[in-house]
């Protein structure tokens, strides 16, 4: 048993079970814990198992195409690297952007906002709470009385869930579970009442039919979805509002489908997302686990820049700032700029520096790989069966802010706004939370992240028409300029630079810091929102988001961890977590089961 | 809607996994398909593809399969078979295997006519950054045929590019903008 300087008690001596997932994309995240005989989890251990290596790619390339890289960290969040390094890149070569631009960039950024955190919560995560298998137990008529009680969502009929039930039915029939194979139905962790359960599926399916719609948006703006263009010194799409569309620019024929798809998405978000949410929510009230460091330590950079080219706080409409040691009165100011404040540390990634720096200002972030496994890992590099954590254990490096581990993501943007006073964010809040009959304490939970993000879909989906009405107002005064090509020419640049871009990914605080020295990238370093939530130990023994939110969780059964789950899920995480469980002799534990 | 599609899945970066995406690439160099078929790179997308599965009347998928046959085999799967045969393996986004695209298509209520499967046993998975093994890519060229072949049955003209005709970008007009 230890205590870390984070206050968290870890006891590895109990079972351990490992998490892998079995993914060939974005990344991949395995996890470790350790359970007592009471089958409460006690150490946990957080690993990304896969190098990006993408800092390494971007060396001596021009710096207006790293855009394009980084836009391919993750094929979900898309557009948000590469708003990320535009931004580094007008930094640091001191580029300004059109107004139009700043409204199209909000616009695209919202959009994926709306679109990633509705996908998030119906597709990969809601399976977590939903038992689908009880579904085809619901009465049709309970169902409709039901959804109708929380919502005028027009499909509520008996009909219509009658409908979708047998069509389900028919699948679990013939055995083939399609899109929820991967669930631990009949566990006793689900909670629903049959009628939720089957509302919730029907969503599920509604969702996935209308988040298509939403990503158009980036298809109108940036050409296709997913990896939309982008453009250093503002956006690439010309805007010609008489044209008839043939020559490619965005004409008032498309910007009608934009306003027409936002409010399709502010109805779907409000109609059906929140009211699911609050409703699933009071059937869990009692499942208070999963806050970790969220009751401490938040980070947010802020984004969605009201003014263009004003990256300043006050600028900013989602909140900027650090809460540190659970103090809601002091919100610290943040600066990616300050050489002290960030640093990455990587005493237990599989990193090292060359003079050993315990940590490093991203400015200064070194990427070079240093795979070495820990004295007390169990099997070999080739097939790991556990881990040992207190050597080098992961591929993603441990942020700190001023040396405290921190989460990031929709809580953290939430809880910072709330303590702010800011009603954009303490009202909806509020209100959720007296709905629910719930303190603010619950917010610190993992259904408190859960939760923060669904407010937050509603609140960038109206943002999104703020941000429209802006740019046809702004068009209409016949402005119609989405680039500034003034220093596109790298001999107006100077010889030696560096800058920052910031923005606040659906699932948190997202950096790029950027070098350029003779016209060429020097140095790349993009610290994601995973890499602080994810984060491995770090030299003092503090432990991460991921790490100290698993800790403590009793699980109903250790062989079904839907509980681990239903943790990691709410963080959103960049790496996809797979339902495998793998004993420690690398046997499969557990199949899905059918009850 | 389109009348057919046809979709090469997989992960280019995982060796034998990109056969998929390989041969509909290929297939776009060597041939010029009529307005009404569509040729696509679905490469990981999994569930985000749905849409363009519940649009088609037909459908090919050209996909690296692990059948337990012998590497570089092809075997060709059909219609309420093809299911069974993706669920093997999980490449695509956020653990949705190919499998749950199709059945989530069924789900939502529209389900291609005819779907046929042209699947290579891969030789290697594991090959990080590497290409396509001689075996597996020894099967590209017969993979397309067996498709201009099925193009022909369903009534399709698929006309060989010649030396003077360009080659069209894969999917040109914007994924996302379609239904």
């Amino acid at each position: 048993m230890s205590t870390t300087p984070n206050g968290f008690t870890l006891d590895n001596s109990g079972r351990r079970l490992v998490v892998d997932p079995v993914t060939r994309i974005e990344g991949h995240l395995r996890c470790e814990v350790n359970v007592d005989e009471n089958g409460v989890i006690r150490n946990a251990v957080s690993s990304g198992t896969m190098w990006r290596g993408l800092e390494v790619i971007l060396k001596g390339r021009d710096p207006r195409d790293a855009w394009a890289f980084t836009q391919r960290i993750c094929g979900v969040c898309t557009g948000t690297h590469a708003l990320t390094s535009v931004r580094a890149v007008e930094n640091a070569l001191g580029i300004t952007i059109p107004k139009n631009a700043n409204i199209i960039r909000n616009l695209m950024q919202l959009t994926l906002y709306a679109h990633d955190h509705l996908v998030h919560f119906y597709h990969l995560h809601a399976l977590d709470w939903v038992d689908v298998v009880s579904a085809l137990s619901a009465d049709p008529r309970k169902t409709s009385e039901l959804a109708q009680s929380i919502s005028k969502w027009p499909k509520s009929s008996p009909g219509y869930f009658a409908d979708l039930q047998a069509r389900v039915k028919k699948f679990v029939e013939s055995g083939q579970l399609g899109p929820f194979k991967n669930g631990y139905w009949g566990s006793p962790a689900y909670k629903l009442p049959p009628e939720a359960n089957l509302m919730a599926v029907a969503h599920y399916l509604e969702a996935l039919d209308f988040q298509k719609e939403i990503v158009k948006i980036h298809a109108v703006f940036g050409g296709k979805n997913p990896h939309p263009n982008w453009l250093v010194g503002g956006m690439a799409c010309a805007i010609n509002l008489d044209g008839d569309g043939a020559n490619g620019a965005v004409n008032i024929e498309r910007l009608a489908l934009v306003g027409s798809i936002i409010d399709r998405t502010i109805e779907f978000i409000d109609q059906v997302y929140v009211p699911d949410l609050q409703a699933i929510a009071s059937f869990y009230k009692d499942w208070t686990y999963g806050g970790g460091i969220s009751s401490q330590n938040l980070l947010s950079y802020g984004d969605v820049p009201g003014v263009a080219n004003d990256y300043s706080a006050s600028s900013l409409l989602l909140p900027r700032g650090a809460i540190v040691g659970g103090d809601l009165s002091t919100i610290h100011e943040v600066d990616l700029t300050d050489m002290e404040q960030i640093k990455e540390h990587v005493t237990h990634s599989w990193y090292k520096y060359p003079n050993g720096e315990d940590g490093l200002h991203p400015w200064a972030g070194v990427t070079e790989p240093h795979f070495e496994l820990g004295p007390k890992t169990v099997g070999d590099k080739k097939r790991i069966e556990a881990l040992d954590e207190e050597g080098k254990y992961s591929y993603i490096k441990a942020p700190r802010w001023r040396g405290h581990a921190m989460e990031v993501g929709p809580l953290a943007r939430y809880v910072i706004g709330y303590a702010q006073g800011n009603p954009e964010f303490k009202e909806p809040t509020d209100k959720l939370l007296r709905d629910l009959g719930l303190p603010l304490e619950a917010l610190f939970t993992t259904l408190g992240r859960t939760a923060a993000r669904g407010l937050e879909a509603s609140w960038a989906a109206h943002k999104m028409r703020w941000c429209y009405d802006e740019l046809i107002a702004n068009l209409k005064a016949g402005d119609s300029a989405t680039a500034n090509p003034a220093k596109w020419e790298p001999e107006t640049w100077p010889k030696e630079c560096r800058g920052v871009g910031f923005t606040e990914a659906p699932r948190g605080a997202l950096g790029h810091w950027i070098v350029v020295k003779d016209g060429k990238i020097d140095n790349y370093q993009a610290v994601v929102p995973t890499t602080w939530n994810a984060s491995p130990r770090d030299a003092a023994g503090n432990i991460g988001a991921y790490e100290a939110a698993l800790l403590n969780t009793p699980m109903a059964d250790p062989e079904q961890p839907l509980e681990i789950l239903r943790t990691l899920h709410s963080f959103d995480p960049c790496l996809a977590c797979s339902t495998h469980v793998m004993a420690p002799d690398g046997g499969e534990l557990t199949q899905i089961r059918i009850r | 809607m389109s009348e057919t599609l046809v979709l090469g899945i997989g992960n280019l970066l995982w060796a034998d996994e990109g056969f998929g995406v390989r041969t509909v690439e290929r297939f776009n160099q060597l041939y010029h398909v009529p307005p009404e078929v569509r040729l696509m790179d679905g490469g990981t997308q999994g569930i985000y593809l749905v849409q363009y599965i519940m649009q088609a009347r037909r459908l090919i998928i050209f996909d690296a399969i692990d059948y337990g046959l012998a590497p570089g085999s092809m075997k060709l799967v059909r219609d309420r078979e093809v299911p069974c045969f993706m669920g093997a393996k999980k490449m695509s986004l956020h653990q949705t295997g190919f499998q749950e695209t199709l059945a989530t298509a069924e789900l939502l209520g529209s389900y291609p006519q005819e779907i046929l499967l042209i699947g290579v046993q891969p030789e290697e998975l594991e090959d990080y950054g590497g290409g396509l093994t001689p075996t597996v890519e020894a099967q590209v060229e017969r993979a397309i045929e067996v498709a201009c072949e099925t193009l022909a049955d369903w009534g399709h003209e698929v006309v060989a590019r010649g030396p003077a005709m360009g080659v069209a970008p894969l999917s040109p007009d914007g994924l996302g903008l379609v239904g």
